[in-house]
């Protein structure tokens, strides 16, 4: 690629991972007080409620995998999914409407960041069970196929869930049924307030891929332009019908499990070592050497602040939701009869 | 009108093969489906409509139930196998957390037209793990539409309902009404929610529904040997449940019966026991099983069993004038 088309498809992966950024730091302050939890009380003060869980420090492993991907292609997210909601191509005021729990977020205030989704562009949802989206994934990917679409879902998951059986079965779906389905673990190496090393028997989530016969992909995840390289030449594979792929993205949570969560258990000097590796900094780094100034990416960043600004301005303007809501969207066959 | 004599499992057939006939998006996956299915529900359709809409897959409940919420958000109407109920249980994320709340949870951005099949019932000699009748866990949840057939016309038509409906449908059929033979009319459309009236009675109403409706059916005609005139009526489905017909029913009566397979405590019978009372201040009582697993030995199995002596017993007793 010639470095002016390389410096641009960076670029365009540096403002994803911005706004990305901008999203969860704004997200993080917004939600202080806002949950019980993490010897924290929730106050009632905190415009976003709820269990908060930031994907900071991991936004390289969103943008460079789903440039890849169209509105057609399926996603299905974790808990920690804000930026692979907003790397998918949702749009991100009505995402934070959404952590507002207001009626012009999209799900309606009914779903908060836990359950953050935009199906338009084919995210199918984040979930608040761990390893929960791997069969959903499977199943869609399933249709993809069935369908003679050329579409694929990609499967993004932590590296706690490679200790659940779903994702045993749902890998082993895939592989049996050579659906189109690229499974992305997210490894920041921590199970909420557990270091995941310890708790994960053998080396890990590519080699538990290798042993169904899924080609396991390792790659810093902390490295956009490395996913992104990886992610182009595995989705490719997928498209052309070759089955699924594992992409072992490995990365850092810079913050607690959830928001309020100061992370107090884990050694400092591991949290400091990880930030050296921040995956906007490094994106920087590699554009400025292509020919990119400071003074360019500076632009990036204001631009996604401003558009966050813009979103909490919308949020806060925005109304909550009817309360005859609590009785739509539950089931058509029986409707009315809630008692 | 045309009619048919079938089984209740060949019945199952007749209506997934209806279905996938009018609409190409209804795919079935589960376990052993393509050799027909352990009860022989799905026997032929495979070589009819191939390995593609009658998927096997592996032992793998969790990845079953959550694989059809993945095929139904992108388009397909999945039906997926779970055996028998016992074994749903391990997939219960993926029908509670994941099929039931996805519709509200998401806005209503996306909807999951999926029936879950999973049999319910004493199955004989088959102990503990593979006896159970859960329906009262799934009419607890919001999103979830709970059917319990309990004929063979009941089991095509509402087959067919459950699959046009577009909401996650359990549906339970029984494990040992497999081979019950009747007419079938394909002509005949149940919709879910409404309940049937199987006889008249003034005295007292009694409401039960699957394999248990047949237990009932002697039991009335022993208390009618009596002189009790029982109106019986099979519930059909658990939720949304026919307050009218059995409101309108006990109203009459005076008195109502609830019956079912299902441990007494906590079960659904409870709900409409109590429906009734507050709605109607009648008398009424409520026969389910005692709360103990299901024993292997026959002396103990009869033990978790409600039998028509123990119906005949209980609707005498609940037409006993009340003594303080």
């Amino acid at each position: 690629m010639p470095s002016n088309a390389q410096k641009d498809a960076l670029a365009a992966l540096y403002l994803c991972m911005a706004r990305i950024r901008a999203f969860e730091n704004a997200a993080e302050i917004l939600s202080q007080g806002g949950v019980s939890a993490y010897n924290k009380t929730a106050d009632g003060s905190a415009k976003v409620r709820g269990p908060l869980h930031l994907s900071t420090g991991q936004e390289g492993v969103a943008a460079g995998v789903c440039a890849h991907l169209t509105p057609r292609d399926y996603l299905t997210s974790t808990h920690r999914g804000h930026g692979h909601t907003l790397a998918k191509g949702a749009d991100l005021s009505r995402m934070m409407c959404e952590l507002y729990g207001k009626a012009t977020g999209f799900n309606g205030g009914k779903g908060g960041s836990m359950h953050i989704a935009d199906f338009s562009v084919g995210m199918l949802g984040a979930n608040g069970v761990v390893a929960a989206g791997l069969p959903i994934a499977v199943g869609a990917a399933h249709a993809q196929k069935l369908q003679g679409r050329r579409d694929i879902t990609v499967c993004f998951f932590g590296d706690g869930a490679t200790n659940r059986g779903p994702f045993l079965e749902a890998l082993n779906w895939a592989q049996v049924h050579q659906l189109p389905v690229l499974f992305v673990c997210e490894d920041n190496r921590w199970s909420a307030t557990t270091a995941s090393g310890p708790m994960i028997a053998g080396p890990g989530a590519s080699a538990r891929s290798e042993s169904l016969g899924i080609a396991a992909h390792p790659v810093d995840g902390n490295d956009v332009r490395a996913v992104y390289e990886k992610a182009a030449e595995l989705v490719q594979a997928i498209r052309a019908g070759q089955g699924p792929r594992l992409l072992h993205a490995s990365t850092y949570r810079v913050k607690g499990h959830v928001s309020v969560d100061l992370a107090a258990y884990r050694d400092p000097r591991e949290v400091e070592e990880a930030l050296k590796n921040d995956p906007i900094q490094n994106a920087r780094r590699d554009l400025l050497a292509l020919g990119s100034t400071d003074a360019a990416c500076d632009q990036m960043d204001q631009l996604a602040q401003a558009e966050v600004q813009s979103a909490m301005q919308a949020a806060d303007q925005a109304p909550w939701p009817d309360v005859s809501a609590a009785y739509t969207d539950i089931q058509t066959t029986g409707a009315g009869q809630w008692f | 009108m045309v009619l048919n004599t079938m089984s209740y499992s060949q019945a199952a057939v007749l209506a997934v093969q209806r279905e996938m006939e009018a609409d190409e998006r209804v795919v079935v996956m589960g376990e052993d489906v393509g050799r027909g299915g352990i009860f022989g529900q799905y026997k032929g359709l495979q070589q009819t409509f191939g390995t593609h809409r009658i998927i096997d897959t592996p032992i793998s409940e969790a990845a079953i139930m959550g694989g059809g919420v993945g095929m139904a958000l992108a388009g397909m109407r999945p039906v997926v196998e779970m055996r028998v109920v016992d074994f749903a249980l391990c997939g219960m994320d993926e029908i509670i957390n994941q099929a039931a709340k996805n519709r509200y949870m998401f806005g209503g951005q996306g909807r999951v037209p999926l029936v879950a099949r999973m049999p319910i019932g004493i199955w004989d000699a088959s102990a503990a793990q593979h006896s159970q009748s859960l329906e009262a866990w799934f009419a607890h949840m919001p999103g979830l539409v709970v059917v319990c057939p309990g004929s063979v016309q009941d089991n095509y038509s509402l087959l067919r309902a459950a699959m046009q409906c577009g909401d996650p449908v359990v549906y339970m059929e029984h494990k040992t009404l497999w081979g019950l033979e009747g007419p079938v009319d394909e002509g005949v459309q149940v919709p879910l929610g409404k309940a049937a009236v199987l006889r008249p009675g003034e005295h007292l109403t009694m409401v039960s529904w699957s394999r248990q409706v047949q237990v009932c059916q002697t039991a009335c005609q022993q208390l009618a040997a009596l002189g009790i005139q029982v109106e019986l009526i099979d519930l059909r489905t658990l939720w949304p449940w026919d307050r009218e017909t059995v409101l309108n029913s006990a109203a009459k009566t005076g008195h109502l019966l609830v019956v079912h397979e299902a441990i007494q405590a906590a079960g659904f019978g409870a709900e409409i026991a109590a429906t009734v009372a507050e709605t109607l201040g009648v008398r009424v009582k409520r026969l389910g099983a005692p709360r103990i697993p299901v024993g292997y030995a026959p002396v103990l199995e009869a033990v978790a069993r409600v039998s028509a002596d123990q119906i005949v017993a209980a609707a005498q007793d609940c037409l006993r004038p009340v003594t303080r």
